[in-house]
């Protein structure tokens, strides 16, 4: 089942067109790559998802995302969109604020006020992210204060807390050292059983290790999209096999 | 962008063209070997298989280094893993050269029956060696199919053979010696076939990326 359904996007920053005609199914419950060279688009399309764009002066979107079929760009509130569809940026990012804080900070904004609750939403959220054997001790010590991994699993721990249906993943590793990316491929695995997962890599290897799906971009264009397996064994446009190839990018 | 790659890729081809020239030398010496009696002939096959098994070794080495270093994908991952599957084919072709080569200096293939057959049947057989490593230097789809398809020449002349002894079999005069050694010669030959085959599968497979056969 598709969670998430572009339709003929196009995007404009300005008079540039980032975007053309993308149209693409995200399936549920599964990892999809996207992959390209820099300033292909990928990351504008992630950002796309959740209306990060929105933000982005000039910004201009004609076509179509769907979220379960609903229009993400009619009348859904963005906060609400945002809830449903987390993301997890290149570099870490906590709060300058306690363990604790960082992870109760989403439901705090979203009304919840018990403590008992939070308590429990932190807790469930630490063990899914696959840090809380490390942080447990330490609660109210600050989140600046941990390793880069243990930040970067803080952070997915921080977009799992609103109970999201989509995480957004924007070059999750890439600031990481082996173990700790290892750690975070890993939790993503295991994290696709409850969430839809969209990740942006450089990583080949990463996207060949982890996705289900992956999708080519080039030039604004998306120029492949299929099982994993195949793109990198037998991709079927000579772009694709050039670039995961390493002979352009 | 990536000439360290290409390079280490055009030598794996080499490598590949090499070992399987040894490849058809082995096929071709054991059958001059039978025909001519030659045992010197036959003891440069076991030099051969030798040499074919060190290739075997320097490819296997060259194949593990490029998946560790250049971690392929696409047509070079196919390309990597289908060399590694084919030098165990060819491996085993120069050890059946040789078994061909053994047979032959236990002298017990007097009668020139059948040697000539088993000459054509030689030919037949490094034909599909030499198609099979050209059509994966040339990446060439229709040529490896056509090894394939060669495969029947090959296993015409093993039924001709076997007929032939079924017959010498039932003869007063039979040497029976003479008989189970040129049928294992027919034999290992027909096998040669098969390797090439898989060969050319293997080149298929490097090719469109489907396992055919």
């Amino acid at each position: 089942m598709d969670k998430i359904t572009v339709e003929k996007l196009d995007l404009f920053y300005g008079s540039f067109q980032a975007l053309k005609e993308i149209t693409l199914n995200i399936p549920a419950n599964e990892i999809t790559a996207l992959i390209g060279p820099s300033g292909c688009g990928k990351s504008t399309l992630l950002k796309s998802l959740n209306r990060m764009n929105d933000l982005v002066e000039g910004c201009r979107i004609e076509g179509s995302i769907r979220l379960d079929r609903e229009d993400i760009y009619g009348d859904m509130d963005v906060n609400l969109l945002r809830k449903r569809v987390g993301m997890v940026f290149q570099k870490p990012n906590p709060f300058p604020m306690s363990i604790y804080d960082n992870i109760a900070f989403g439901p705090r904004t979203h009304g919840i006020r018990s403590k008992a609750k939070l308590d429990n939403i932190v807790e469930r959220s630490l063990r899914d992210a696959a840090i809380w054997d490390e942080v447990k001790d330490r609660l109210k010590k600050p989140a600046l204060g941990m390793s880069g991994g243990q930040q970067q699993r803080l952070c997915i721990a921080r977009a799992l807390a609103v109970a999201p249906e989509v995480l957004l993943m924007d070059e999750p590793t890439s600031a990481l050292d082996p173990i700790s990316t290892a750690k975070v491929e890993e939790l993503a695995m295991e994290l696709k059983k409850q969430y839809t997962i969209v990740i942006v890599t450089h990583n080949m290897q990463q996207a060949v290790r982890i996705s289900d799906k992956t999708a080519f971009f080039l030039l604004g264009e998306m120029i492949e999209f299929g099982e994993t397996e195949k793109i990198f064994s037998m991709p079927e446009n000579k772009k694709t096999e050039d670039y995961i190839t390493g002979r352009f990018g | 962008m990536r000439t360290k790659f290409d390079e280490q890729l055009n030598i794996l081809n080499k490598e590949l063209i090499t070992m399987g020239a040894l490849c058809e030398n082995a096929i071709g010496n054991s059958a001059k070997a039978l025909v001519d009696g030659d045992s010197r002939m036959a003891e440069s096959v076991w030099e051969l298989a030798a040499r074919i098994d060190q290739k075997e070794r320097e490819i296997e080495a060259m194949c593990l280094k490029l998946l560790l270093q250049q971690q392929p994908v696409a047509t070079d991952l196919r390309v990597v893993s289908s060399a590694l599957k084919m030098i165990t084919d060819m491996e085993r072709i120069g050890k059946q050269s040789a078994d061909i080569a053994e047979i032959v200096t236990l002298e017990n293939i007097k009668n020139t029956d059948g040697t000539d057959d088993i000459h054509d049947m030689a030919v037949a057989a490094i034909k599909m060696v030499t198609d099979s490593i050209d059509a994966f230097v040339k990446k060439d789809a229709a040529a490896a199919r056509a090894v394939a398809e060669y495969d029947d020449v090959v296993d015409g002349f093993f039924n001709k053979i076997k007929q032939m002894i079924i017959v010498h079999f039932s003869r007063p005069e039979c040497d029976s010696e003479y008989a189970i050694d040129l049928l294992m010669i027919a034999k290992y030959l027909e096998r040669i076939g098969d390797h090439a085959v898989n060969i050319a599968n293997w080149v298929l497979f490097s090719i469109t990326g489907n396992k055919e056969g």
